[in-house]
């Protein structure tokens, strides 16, 4: 297909969304990203069947710790995609892009 | 267990005042089980504090740190070689614990980070339900099993109010009603008669209105 997506997404590579603990999210946010989004499987289709349900449970966590601190809760997110849709998955990623870049910079972020 | 509920973020810093080095405290006991204040809870913590801080272009430390127990005072000895590092200890166990470790620490500055609310059970993974109140006379022989004293909004020790409807309390939906509970146990587990024999009065001196409890076995002393 040879589709592009925004070079500023990391691709961090997990077994399963359901993989995604709220400590991880709070450590990227720590280290500096801007935002971080969770891309998984289409919700009923997750081979560990729960996986991708729990982690958009986890992400709502996360909207809420992230609002507290003042950071707010738009800089995390949970999509939902299949392994086929790579149109999707790059959809998402200008999407998630475009959101950040209006909220600016995280205010967290280390300095250079 | 004894369950908790996390304060909220901001009434955790509004507390904090002035502190920028904290020592966070968790507990691997009740509060690692209900979720509230173990190794997990105080990562979670230390990272909102942490971004708080940054983004707020703070010089803070935050020091991660959790006890076996800290109703017990071997454990929480275990902290005196750094506990002076810090402005304060910003504990995540229940009340107990925060009490204990204040009580060993008398000069730091010990805050709550949790607000205890109950003796109870686990009804699924993220679900708690109480169970207690530790009134210090126990009837459940009587009751089927099921604590009339915790689970009736009034405690009532002699069958059901009127506020009981379809076994639920009239206090919310949610809630089934103790006495709707306790005459089918009793049901089915054939022992109605016991619903006949009628509770005294409770004398409530062995719960809280007897004031502070204590309980000492001579045998088990060194």
């Amino acid at each position: 297909m040879r589709l592009s997506y925004p070079g500023n997404v990391k691709v961090v590579k997990v077994p399963c969304t359901g993989r995604v603990d709220v400590l991880l999210i709070l450590r990227a946010f720590e280290s500096g990203v801007d935002g971080v989004y969770l891309a998984g499987c289409l919700e009923g289709e997750c081979h560990f069947l729960r996986g991708n349900l729990r982690a958009r449970r986890r992400v709502e966590y996360v909207k809420g710790l992230l609002e507290e601190v003042g950071l707010g809760g738009n800089r995390v997110e949970m999509f939902n995609m299949s392994a086929s849709q790579g149109q999707r998955f790059a959809q998402f990623a200008q999407e998630m892009t475009e959101r950040i870049r209006l909220l600016g910079p995280s205010p967290v972020k280390k300095g250079e | 267990m004894i369950v908790g509920n996390r304060k909220d973020f901001s009434e955790i810093l509004e507390k904090l005042g002035a502190a920028r080095r904290v020592l966070l405290l968790g507990c691997n006991e009740c509060v690692t089980v209900c979720g509230v204040g173990g190794e997990r809870e105080v990562g979670v913590l230390a990272s909102e504090l942490r971004l708080y801080w940054t983004k707020e272009g703070e010089t803070f430390e935050v020091r991660e740190h959790t006890l076996e127990r800290q109703c017990d005072y071997e454990y929480i000895d275990q902290i005196r070689g750094f506990a002076d590092d810090y402005d304060v200890i910003l504990s995540m166990a229940c009340g107990a614990g925060v009490q204990y470790v204040a009580e060993a620490y008398k000069t730091k500055l010990v805050l709550p980070a949790v607000n205890t609310t109950f003796l109870g059970v686990t009804i699924e993974q993220g679900m708690w339900s109480e169970r207690c109140q530790g009134c210090g006379a126990c009837i459940l022989d009587m009751t089927g099993g099921i604590c009339p004293i915790a689970r009736c909004a009034k405690s009532l020790l002699n069958g059901p109010c009127g506020g009981s409807s379809e076994g639920k309390c009239e206090i919310d939906k949610e809630t089934d009603c103790a006495w709707q509970l306790i005459v089918d146990r009793l049901k089915e587990s054939g022992q109605m008669e016991r619903y006949e024999e009628i509770l005294p009065v409770k004398d409530w001196r062995t719960g809280r209105d007897g004031g502070p409890r204590r309980r000492v076995r001579e045998d088990l002393k060194l």
